[in-house]
């Protein structure tokens, strides 16, 4: 089989690859660039864990061939930290929200929000679920991710200097007593 | 201050790697490694008459292929029953790779492995295998009644059969309590199936080192411990001669805790054989056919009850559908069977369970573990007499539910882990009271009213549950002070994202008197910690947790006793605040653990100024002692291990208000409540996250998820865009309270949160929608078009 070479800008970096037509994006940045923080989790465009941003706009790099990307830029999980390595608000949101768990479709999640905030810094409650949409997670529930946006998009206004809201949580009784203690 | 560590919501130490795409998960392992490929069986049930592979031969990049007769007699030998059981008693398993027979769609046939995974998969498509394919074997009820077998040898397709019966305390039988009860009523129960489904599937990686003949095997396992010690014994490797890890795993809820897998000895043993490092990443369409499922049976009950609605006999008879095989043994249907009772002090109680093979996945815990089925079943039977005495459905709870005062109460079963069936501690009637103050359940007529007036159907449903938790024989934990202070902690069972790293860390932080970020933890990798049994039944926190803690009030007791010699005080003196062994009350007298680190290992070689201090000619060791007192060991570490007598049982509560449109019978959750009790939280924001999930899980469950298998076998939604998982726009906004009842069992006071969110989920919605829609519902999950079914089979 020939191979064909590609140039892709992944992360600021301008890396090639020499690839078959058929490997995907997906499976060149994992093993061909050693970009292992993009995961695949169901091979066929549903999940969302292998979401990459392709000239800044989300894309499901599983249904991706790498040849077609050549030429284009690719930012992956790896590239939404700072140069300082400093969080991005997303990344630092999902952290204090308990935006995760196994973490193995985090990546995706962070790819897809972080375009999401940026073409609309400020989302309606509708836009945030709109935004998740596409992306499973199977550890969360959701709850956290939502807020994790929520509180990405108040870091990215300048409104996080006060540090991370105190983690909301339902009332705690221990049985026996009469009133309600804070978690 | 680090005494508040426990039961704060710390943030995860885990976080920051798996934010930045530095996580290690099975598949990111192995650059360069040989892959492999499975052929597997696209028959249901068939023979398999001939396998031809010299087409796939020329595919360049190609390295072996293997057949079941290329196997040792060992490695190709049937894989372990690994939970007997008495009533077991026509168990099977699998082999690694079918030899003759394929018993459904998705065995293992013939492996393969090559330069990367494409190659491998080519050489596969090239692979011919004659199949004589006859008719299948599905559905539990087909399978009792079917002359057709799935094993030729285990007649009538039951594999274990079951009853377990607790008279009242009349000494009469369920099915005599319930003839002599004033109301009767019996009906049918059916639960579909689902899966664990994670998002990150199985995988294996090994490393097989010529020179050192040892193993390295990475698995995205649940369990590391058990699957090193059934490896070696198939592969006839001394024990001390394998490792195994697992790394970063995405997500397990129970499918990872069977092993080993077919490809959890074949790979290993494909590594030793070629002498090349090799590696199998399960893709999606290979779970869904060749990994496990869950949940699926079907329940006949009996009930006799008095005018209060108090149950005075249950007899429960349950089908469970176990698919092709029994690796993980009857646990599910005993689960079910054992914790249908729920938090309910029943007059008399009978169940039986038949468990049936089927040419389909094989079953094994999915999270939840057979409780869904039991809390759908204990939950609809509470509905249904609530709907026939014209009662309140809370009343009818509230009348049967075991009192505070009744604890440690007997249900006088056996449970999972052999033991009897006692809980520990509880507050039910508080726990109801919490619930319908969180939903507001007294007021929801008004909510319904005014939903009503305008076209909107509302109904509002509840479901309690009780789960034993933090399950035996045992685990241990290790915890070790370096001379630099640093504290590592390592316990034998694995994490597949419940924060363990974190947990584990508050528990020992908090009992050692250190700073968080001193600590570090691993878990699952048998290099740190070779005794464990694993990650399942809601057991981590319970029993790693309290396993820690023990090691960490030796190394505490250590620490003292070599700091009270150094200070020249009484150990019963001494507090540790902040690393830092210190005389309470007396400031500025204090050595740092470090030294005490240092102190602990005498020494005769200095490596640096702070060991030095423990060198021989140091000056502070008496010469009429050994330097290593009698009893001693060397090193400031300690080694500990928690084994409860028997479970703890956490308890919940959930409700929901639905709406079903009354066009096209959609049903939307517009408020999901719990109130949750595991006793003493660790890391409250943890334990919701697990309840979340656990919640979205359960909606899954109720709403969304089947495995669709035809008549011949064949899975029809073995994807994605077919099996239904909740996407964030699915699952509402889940509201929580918790109620600590701690548990008098272990040190921590903790009980088990992992499983808990799922539990009652499809009980609760089933009841809601039955309120909206005052049809009966008694299978799930419940799509629209199904329920547009029933209104019409109603109207």
């Amino acid at each position: 089989m020939t191979n064909i070479a590609v140039t892709l800008t992944v992360n600021g970096v301008v890396r090639r690859a020499e690839v078959p037509g058929r490997r995907l994006l997906s499976d060149c940045l994992r093993h061909d660039l050693g970009l292992t923080g993009t995961h695949v989790g169901c091979e066929h465009g549903v999940c969302g864990c292998c979401t990459v941003l392709l000239d800044g706009e989300p894309v499901r790099s599983c249904l991706t061939l790498a040849a077609t990307a050549d030429g284009h830029e690719i930012t992956t999980v790896e590239g939404l930290a700072g140069p300082d390595g400093e969080p991005s608000p997303v990344q630092r949101a999902f952290a204090e929200c308990h935006g995760l768990q196994c973490g193995f479709c985090t990546p995706g999640f962070l790819c897809t929000v972080t375009a999401l905030l940026r073409d609309n810094p400020a989302p309606s409650e509708e836009e945030v679920l709109e935004g998740l949409s596409g992306n499973l997670c199977r550890c969360t529930g959701y709850q956290n991710i939502v807020r994790s946006v929520r509180r990405a998009a108040e870091l990215i206004a300048g409104k996080g200097d006060g540090g991370p809201a105190g983690w909301p949580s339902g009332p705690v009784r221990t049985s026996g007593d009469t009133g309600a203690e804070g978690a | 201050m680090t005494t508040r560590l426990f039961g704060e919501p710390v943030p995860r130490r885990e976080d920051p790697r798996l934010l930045t795409g530095r996580g290690r998960y099975l598949d990111d392992l192995g650059a360069g490694a040989l892959e492999a490929a499975f052929v597997r069986s696209p028959h249901a049930r068939a023979r398999i008459l001939d396998i031809d592979v010299s087409a796939a031969i020329e595919v360049e990049g190609l390295v072996a292929i293997y057949t079941w007769e290329d196997l040792p007699e060992e490695v190709g030998a049937p894989l372990p029953l690994l939970i007997p059981h008495p009533a077991l008693t026509r168990g099977r398993t699998a082999r690694p790779l079918a030899r003759d027979v394929v018993r459904h769609v998705g065995e293992p046939v013939v492996m393969v492995v090559a330069r990367d995974r494409y190659l491998a998969e080519d050489a596969c498509a090239l692979i011919r295998v004659d199949y004589e394919p006859a008719e299948a074997v599905v559905g539990v009820e087909e399978a009792t009644r079917s002359a057709r077998l799935v094993h030729d040898d285990v007649p009538g397709n039951v594999g274990a059969h079951l009853v377990q019966e607790v008279p009242s305390a009349a000494g009469l039988g369920a099915r005599e309590a319930i003839d002599a009860a004033p109301h009767t009523l019996s009906f049918r129960l059916d639960i579909e199936r689902s899966a664990s489904m994670p998002l990150e599937g199985r995988g294996v990686y090994a490393r097989w080192d010529a020179d050192d003949r040892s193993l390295r095997i990475y698995s995205s396992t649940q369990t590391s411990t058990s699957v090193r010690m059934a490896v070696a014994a198939r592969l006839g490797l001394p024990l001390t001669k394998v490792e195994v890890i697992a790394p970063d795993v995405g997500g397990g809820f129970g499918v990872k805790i069977v092993h080993p897998w077919p490809e959890e000895v074949l790979v290993p043993w494909a590594a030793m054989l070629l002498g090349r490092e090799v590696k199998w990443t399960e893709d999606r369409r290979e779970h869904f056919v060749s990994s496990a499922h869950e949940r699926a049976q079907v329940q006949h009950v009996r009930v006799g009850f008095d005018d209060a609605g108090r149950v005075l006999g249950l007899d429960v008879t349950i089908l469970h559908d176990h698919g092709a095989y029994t690796p993980y043994g009857i646990i599910v249907p005993i689960i079910t069977a054992t914790q249908l009772p729920g938090p309910y002090r029943l007059g008399a109680y009978r169940v039986e369970f038949s468990s049936v093979y089927t040419n389909t996945v094989q079953v094994t815990p999915y999270r939840g573990a057979g409780r869904p089925q039991a809390a759908f079943c204990m939950e609809r039977t509470m509905d249904r007499i609530a709907a026939h005495l014209g009662l309140d459905r809370t009343a009818v709870r509230e009348a049967n539910f075991i009192q505070p005062d009744e604890f440690p109460y007997d249900q006088g079963l056996t449970f999972q882990d052999g033991r009897p069936l006692i809980y520990d501690s509880g507050d039910y009637p508080e726990s109801l009271r919490m619930l319908k103050e969180l939903i507001g359940w007294d007021s929801f007529g008004e909510l319904r009213a005014r939903a009503a007036a305008e076209g909107r159907r509302l109904g509002i449903g509840l479901g309690c549950y009780v789960e034993g938790t933090g399950v035996g024989p045992y685990e241990g934990g290790h915890v070790q002070i370096t001379s630099d202070g640093r504290v590592h902690v390592s316990t034998g069972l694995t994490s597949q994202g419940q924060g363990h790293e974190t947990a584990f860390a508050q528990i020992a932080a908090a009992e050692l008197g250190v700073p968080l970020e001193r600590v570090s933890v691993v878990t699952g990798d048998t290099r740190r910690f070779g005794y464990a049994v694993g990650t399942f039944a809601s057991r981590a926190a319970v029993m790693s947790g309290n396993a820690i803690a023990l090691a960490c009030r030796r190394v505490r007791e250590k620490a003292l006793r070599i700091a009270a010699d150094a200070l020249e005080a009484d150990p019963g003196d001494l507090e540790i605040v902040d690393g830092e062994v210190r005389v309470a009350g007396t400031p500025g007298v204090a050595v740092p653990l470090a030294t005490v680190a240092v102190l602990a290992n005498p020494l005769r070689y200095a490596f640096d100024a702070e060991t030095a201090r423990a060198t021989q000619f140091a000056g502070t060791p008496s010469p009429d002692r050994p330097p290593v007192a009698e009893g001693e060991e060397p090193g400031l570490e300690g080694r500990d291990y928690y084994s409860p007598i028997r479970s703890t049982f956490a308890s919940g509560m959930h409700a929901a208000i639905v709406e079903t449109d009354p066009l096209t019978a959609e049903i939307r959750v517009l408020r999901y409540a719990v109130v949750h009790d595991c006793g003493n939280l660790v890391n409250p924001m943890i334990v919701e996250g697990q309840i979340h999930g656990g919640v979205a899980q359960g909606v899954g469950g109720a709403l969304y998820e089947r495995m669709v298998y035809d008549e011949h076998g064949q899975l029809l939604n073995a994807s994605f865009m077919d099996f239904l998982m909740p996407y964030v726009t699915e699952v509402p906004r889940i509201e929580t309270a918790h109620l600590r009842t701690p548990s008098p069992l272990n040190p921590l006071g903790i009980k088990g949160a992992g499983e808990a969110g799922v539990i009652p989920v499809s009980a609760v919605i089933a009841s809601a929608v039955e309120d909206a829609e005052g049809i009966r519902i008694d299978r799930m999950p419940i799509s629209p078009s199904e329920l547009f079914d029933l209104r019409r089979a109603a109207g």
